[in-house]
């Protein structure tokens, strides 16, 4: 029973990242901007997470120096795609690669220090309760977090009328500037957003997951969480959905090469990403439906001819 | 309010200018719109009245000039600033959001933050006050183009703008709609309300509006009481020149001519949840007629040009017979040696590589069926021959250019159509199909086309005209057919064809139902 438990929590551990940041990068999708550099953002978020719990002793002040790095990081790239107008596939790709090597260069002098951990929820009493304590009541905060988020996020975005506006931004950017949305101002906000919770979702590797800082720690996360947004067609429950199957099944193999089932490892490895695409594409076989939520203007563009 | 101010002009522009490079697409503009008043802005193609009116709604920035709201100079920055100011626009190219719905599309006009149910329930009363009826709930990318228009038009209302601005509105209604719509128009004059109403229907225009402002070039060239011209008087104003009427010689011995093109049970699936299938389409057409489908935009016309046309092919080869013989599997090129041509109805991008030069153009659409003449020995191509060739096509279709051998891009929009209309008259092609002739073509250039598709068909080939302008179609066509929701009406000889009838089938009335609704009324 203990053994269930603990990996249903390890589960959860490793779908917290991908989920923070693929539900940031479907609000950064949703008004009409793609955003390749949440592999960068959230490395960055993880150093400076690290670093700053590190310097100071408090993994809190790390928590939130992580969502800030995260969001300075963004507000780069929105500055050059949205202002400067920019192509966005390419701006992504170098922040991604700018990512990856300054947080190298900020780390040198983090790496092998013990590093400070966000502590598990423990409330007397509720914590104590055999299973369903710890399931419910004894995980890391930002799990916690991360499931408020893709509650909000899902209630902005098909309750709200500003939700309503970013959508519409996201299926036509010209009609929106037409009605007078002013939609530079609505996307910077949108991809702030995202690089903040990519860079939560980097400070959970380094401050949760493994309370450590390592060169490349993010390991391709922030393109599963890219793919993730994708493959969900830009709906925040499938985005849980999928980041949750990619977890249990990354988990599960993990089990099943310490027990030495004679598969090829390479090929146990490569399970989750199988599992996660075929799930997600059974689920959005309704092409009416996907029609309707991807973000027609997504990834191009605005410039209001003047 | 005293009387003086009822007189006083709502919206006055002086000297209005805007540039886009080398070109003014408008000259020092000088407009006036009274309280109550609507004024038609009358203009070919290309005569600037988008662009004014863009410049009114915000945006567009002038280059110059000033606009006069209520007695008060403004700077309109943003649309946000124009409705602020009391200015309503329905767009010619729709602002609305396929993918949400009725309601949330007018939602988003609204900053007023009322909830998007009560919204719902705001336009659906409304929408009916004016005979508009409207589904809230519905998805705009299932509506069709006339119900879309609806909506803008009640987006615009819900807003309670002192004007209105109407961009092109009945080039997609049926006749019956426009109808709707002209009451609703004085309805809102009624209500003191002002409208600007961009056109160039001089029917209508003569009709609704009370005053017109004439653009030609860029350029004011005239006001008048549109009541007081004619439609000819109105066009000569329009065009600076006399139009010259479209000659149609009586087809003779149709009845017993071999059929050159025949469509049987023609069906084809929606390629995307917003497109429309094709429902078993059966046409013929002869050799010597003009044969025209009308219908309003969006009911499967561009899906049933693609299945003729061979950029979509058939599983039934049978479906469609070009010359007697089955071409349904065959491609473009397979079906143009066949004797076919097709002229398509986007000309930049489509119907023409737009940074190619016209001879290179040329080349591209017929390297296979005049392989002999433009390609030699080893696949080089002959240059002069295809120049000689160009040359000859611009020159019979009365092309205006400013270089010899112009890119498509440089071209105004009527010119490169000659071109490409030319370019496949000139292999004499024994089946023609054409996609919007005229769209966007100023008159003296339609009037050219539509005169030389009609010597074509009169020299013995099978002509198939798509058209929404239905003038158009009652100037060339032997008989007209309907498209309404990927349906194709039976021809209706032109005879019997009357706006009435073919409006009610384009509104999707059976055409036994038609004749009936005529009967009764």
């Amino acid at each position: 029973m203990d053994i269930t438990v603990n990996i249903l929590l390890t589960i959860a551990t490793a779908a917290t990242p991908l989920l923070l940041a693929a539900i940031g990068e479907l609000v950064v999708e949703r008004s009409g901007v793609l955003n390749l550099g949440v592999e960068g953002m959230m490395i960055m978020g993880a150093v400076g997470g690290f670093g700053a719990g590190y310097l100071t002793g408090s993994p809190w002040i790390g928590l939130l120096a992580a969502i800030a790095l995260g969001a300075v990081f963004s507000l780069l790239f929105a500055v050059m795609t949205l202002s400067l107008a920019t192509n966005q596939v390419a701006t992504g790709l170098s922040l991604t690669l700018l990512g990856l090597g300054l947080s190298g260069m900020m780390g040198t002098s983090f790496v092998g220090q013990p590093g400070a951990r966000l502590p598990n929820l423990d409330i007397p009493g509720l914590t104590a309760i055999p299973v369903i304590g710890r399931l419910l009541f004894g995980q890391d905060p930002i799990f916690y977090i991360s499931i408020a988020l893709t509650a909000a996020v899902m209630w902005f975005l098909f309750k709200t009328r500003t939700g309503l506006t970013l959508r519409s931004i996201g299926d036509s950017h010209t009609s929106a500037h037409a009605l007078g949305i002013q939609v530079i101002r609505y996307r910077y906000l949108a991809v702030i957003f995202g690089g903040a919770c990519a860079g939560l979702a980097g400070g959970h590797l380094s401050l949760v997951y493994t309370p450590q800082w390592v060169e490349n720690m993010t390991a391709g996360r922030g393109w599963i969480a890219l793919a993730l947004v994708v493959f969900a067609s830009w709906r925040p429950w499938r985005v849980l959905a999928g980041a949750y199957i990619f977890g249990a099944v990354w988990i599960g193999q993990l089990h099943a090469q310490a027990f030495g089932i004679p598969v090829p490892s390479q090929l146990l490895s490569s399970l989750p990403y199988l599992a996660t695409i075929v799930v997600l594409v059974l689920i959005s076989r309704n092409k009416r439906l996907t029609m309707m939520n991807t973000p027609a203007s997504l990834g191009q563009p605005f410039v209001p001819d003047r | 309010m005293s009387a003086n101010q009822d007189d006083a002009n709502l919206l006055e522009v002086r000297g209005l200018t805007k540039t886009f490079g080398t070109l003014t697409a408008c000259d020092h503009i000088d407009l006036n719109v009274a309280k109550g008043e609507i004024h038609a802005l009358l203009g070919e193609n290309g005569a600037g009245k988008s662009t004014l009116v863009k410049m009114l709604f915000g945006t567009l920035e002038p280059n110059s000039g000033e606009i006069v709201w209520n007695g008060q100079a403004v700077t309109i920055t943003n649309p946000g600033f124009a409705k602020n100011l009391g200015i309503g626009m329905v767009f010619q190219h729709f602002s609305l959001f396929e993918a949400l719905t009725a309601a949330e599309n007018i939602a988003l006009s609204l900053d007023d933050g009322s909830p998007i149910s009560t919204i719902a329930a705001k336009a659906r009363a409304l929408s009916y006050s004016y005979g508009l009826p409207l589904d809230p709930q519905s998805l705009v990318g299932d509506l069709s183009v006339g119900e879309r228009q609806r909506i803008e038009i009640i987006r615009c209302l819900l807003q309670t703008p002192q004007l209105i601005i109407l961009d092109e509105p009945t080039s997609v209604l049926t006749p019956q709609e426009a109808d709707k719509l002209f009451e609703t128009l004085e309805r809102l004059r009624s209500e003191g309300k002002s409208i600007l109403y961009i056109s160039h229907r001089l029917e209508e225009v003569k009709r609704i509006c009370d005053r017109a402002t004439v653009l030609r070039h860029g350029k004011v060239v005239g006001h008048c009481n549109p009541r007081k011209e004619t439609a000819a008087s109105l066009a000569r104003m329009m065009v600076g020149t006399d139009v010259q009427a479209v000659v149609r010689a009586p087809a003779q011995g149709i009845e017993t001519a071999q059929p050159l093109l025949e469509i049987r049970a023609l069906s084809r699936k929606p390629a995307t949840p917003f497109s429309i299938p094709l429902r078993d389409i059966n046409l013929a057409v002869r050799a010597g007629e003009v044969i025209g489908i009308a219908g309003v935009a969006g009911n499967g016309q561009g899906e049933f040009f693609e299945s003729v046309s061979g950029e979509v092919q058939q599983q039934d080869a049978a479906s469609v017979r070009i010359r007697g013989k089955d071409a349904g599997g065959l491609s473009i090129t397979g079906r143009r040696l066949m004797g076919a041509a097709f002229v398509p109805e986007e000309r930049l991008g489509h119907g023409a590589a737009p940074r190619m030069k016209l001879s290179e153009n040329l080349l591209l659409s017929r390297h296979a069926t005049d392989g002999k003449v433009f390609v030699g020995a080893g696949g080089m191509v002959k240059s002069d021959a295809i120049y000689a060739a160009a040359q000859r096509i611009i020159k019979a279709m009365d092309v205006r250019k400013s270089t010899p051998d112009p890119e498509a891009a440089a071209l105004s929009g009527g010119n490169l159509q000659k071109f490409i209309v030319g370019r496949e008259l000139d292999r004499r092609p024994s089946v023609m199909v054409v996609n919007q002739p005229t769209w966007g073509v100023d008159a003296g250039a339609a009037a050219h086309i539509r005169q030389t598709l009609i010597e074509l068909a009169r020299s013995g080939s099978a002509v198939l005209v798509i058209s929404q302008d239905l003038d158009e179609l009652f100037e060339i066509s032997d008989a007209i057919a309907v498209m309404h929701n990927g349906e194709l009406s039976k021809p209706l000889p032109i005879a019997e064809a009357t706006f009435e009838k073919i409006g009610l089938l384009m509104g999707g009335a059976e055409p036994g139902h038609a004749e009936h609704a005529l009967e009764t009324s």
